[in-house]
């Protein structure tokens, strides 16, 4: 995107019918580090990507919880990020107190698109700057959706948003019509190995990586380090083998992709039994 | 001399005459509610009193809430209609999200408390004991609210003199799975006590059903009642000159 006469405000619409600050800030989604996000029928998987920006320091939190029942995972400003999980765990802790009962995620999802999109129309405000992968739970089951800067909201099987967050969704792309009836542990491999993609060869750890999980009778929790650096250890024996070379020969045809996929499988379910999922 | 003491009396807060619910006028009688087999059952008469007289007599103080509960309320019948007023904008705008979410009883009865609570807290209560009950994905709910905001939850559920004379026999007769026929006839048990016992219950009541799929409310209906004992025949006879 170059720079143009029509994108000093927000309130300026161009010739072509766009907001120019609002893809701007669809720009700093793009430019803060990947946040994944996969659901089965009774699970949601949330994982992102934490590089701290020396060794010295911390690294930034992405992933928030927002209830009992709803999490959310950030790509942009985290600052904005933190402010808007403030208020979604307002509306859900007030929801709660009045109604006894959770807040359905499909309408916290469309209170905060409305609210994005009240920083599209006002020229004293800027739109948000993140991108938020939010995975909840209600009496239909779990859900997966993802808010724009532009306050546009999609619901999702699968999604990744940040940067290097194509080869994420390559990856997921492939694998995505297995979610929605895939195990808990399957549905973690696969954030993991997408986590992976967007480090684009650089080693998986679990210092760098952050994975939540949420489903029917599990509530909303960030998985420890210990846990997450065991479960790299044991998908990366069977990774290793179908990280290198699935890529290439994912266009060859899907002969070649299922062959690779029936290798992680069955070495997958040896493993399942020695992981110790102690959660 | 007269303007500095009305400027002093200004000083000392707001002219208004304290506006708060005192106590209340057209009143409901006893609302009595049980859970059966299929959902819940719910009885009250559609009595008005207007202190000792029984003024309106076609009150229908069972109404259904949503698609999910019904609310019977005893007490102040004005603000019975407030409140029904209130819930009716409540789920208008649930509604309004057309997402296929839907206030349940229990989200309505937690509102409700809500309500009352606050109500209370500002010494202007609505001057109701309230019967919320419900069906919601096949779990049944019914739960009551009085004018000062407790609530609970229960198997059957009674307000104001009910509570002495209905739920005794509740507490005897009541058990899981009871069919229609059964919970109402156990109602009407309830019901042809309160009509007995209570002054202010009239003989014309309804009897309201909420199962998974809908409301049911009676036509209005009245009792059999028994008055034939030998010590009203002849009552003054062992008195002479009493009535």
């Amino acid at each position: 995107m170059f720079r143009n006469q029509y994108d000093t405000d927000v309130t300026t619409w161009s010739p072509a019918g766009r907001l120019f600050q609002v893809e701007y800030a669809m720009e700093a989604v793009k430019q803060g580090s990947a946040a994944i996000g996969l659901r089965s029928k009774t699970h949601v998987v949330l994982a992102c990507v934490n590089k701290a920006n020396s060794e010295l320091s911390s690294h930034q939190k992405k992933i928030f919880k927002v209830d009992d029942h709803i999490g959310v995972a950030i790509a942009g400003l985290t600052a904005d990020g933190r402010v808007l999980s403030r208020y979604m765990r307002s509306e859900c802790i007030n929801h709660s107190f009045t109604y006894e009962s959770p807040l359905p995620v499909g309408r916290l999802v469309v209170q905060l698109a409305n609210k994005a999109q009240v920083c599209t129309q006002r020229s004293w405000k800027r739109p948000f700057g993140v991108g938020l992968l939010l995975g909840g739970l209600d009496e239909s089951g779990a859900h997966l959706y993802y808010n724009c800067p532009s306050g546009n909201y999609f619901e999702y099987q699968a999604f990744a948003i940040g940067s290097r967050s194509q080869a994420a969704k390559t990856y997921l792309e492939r694998r995505f019509e297995n979610f929605k009836d895939s195990s808990r542990e399957d549905l973690i491999r696969d954030a993991l190995i997408a986590t992976r993609e967007t480090l684009q060869g650089e080693k998986l750890r679990s210092s760098i990586c952050t994975i939540s999980v949420l489903g029917v009778g599990e509530p909303f929790h960030i998985l420890d380090q210990e846990t997450v650096q065991q479960l790299i250890d044991t998908f990366e024996l069977v990774g290793e083998e179908e990280g290198p070379t699935a890529e290439p020969d994912a266009d060859a045809g899907e002969g070649v992709a299922a062959e690779q996929g029936d290798v992680p499988e069955q070495s997958g379910a040896a493993d399942q039994g020695a992981a110790p999922m102690d959660i | 001399m007269d303007s500095n003491q009305a400027k002093q009396h200004n000083l000392l807060g707001s002219e208004a005459a304290s506006e708060r619910t005192l106590y209340p006028y057209v009143t409901g009688s006893s609302v009595v509610a049980i859970k059966y087999k299929d959902g819940i059952l719910m009885a009250a008469d559609m009595g008005g009193s207007y202190g000792s007289t029984l003024r309106y007599k076609s009150v229908e103080r069972v109404k259904p809430i949503g698609k999910h509960s019904i609310l019977g309320a005893s007490g102040e019948i004005s603000d019975f209609q407030e409140i029904l007023r209130s819930l009716d904008e409540l789920i208008l705008y649930d509604n309004m999200w057309d997402d296929g979410n839907s206030l349940g009883p229990k989200e309505v009865h937690s509102y409700l408390t809500r309500m009352m609570y606050n109500r209370r807290n500002k010494f202007n209560p609505l001057w109701n004991s309230l019967i919320l009950g419900g069906v919601k994905n096949g779990q049944k709910y019914l739960g009551m609210v009085s004018m000062i905001g407790v609530n609970f939850e229960d198997n059957h559920v009674a307000t104001g003199f009910g509570n002495h004379l209905a739920r005794p026999i509740l507490r005897d007769e009541w058990h899981e799975n009871l069919s229609f026929e059964d919970g109402v006839k156990l109602l009407e048990k309830c019901m042809r006590v309160l009509l007995y016992r209570d002054r202010s219950a009239v003989n014309k009541l309804q009897i309201a059903k909420i199962t998974e799929e809908g409301v049911t409310i009676s036509q209005p209906y009245a009792l059999k009642t028994f008055w034939g004992f030998a010590a009203f025949e002849n009552p003054t006879v062992g008195a002479e000159g009493s009535w």
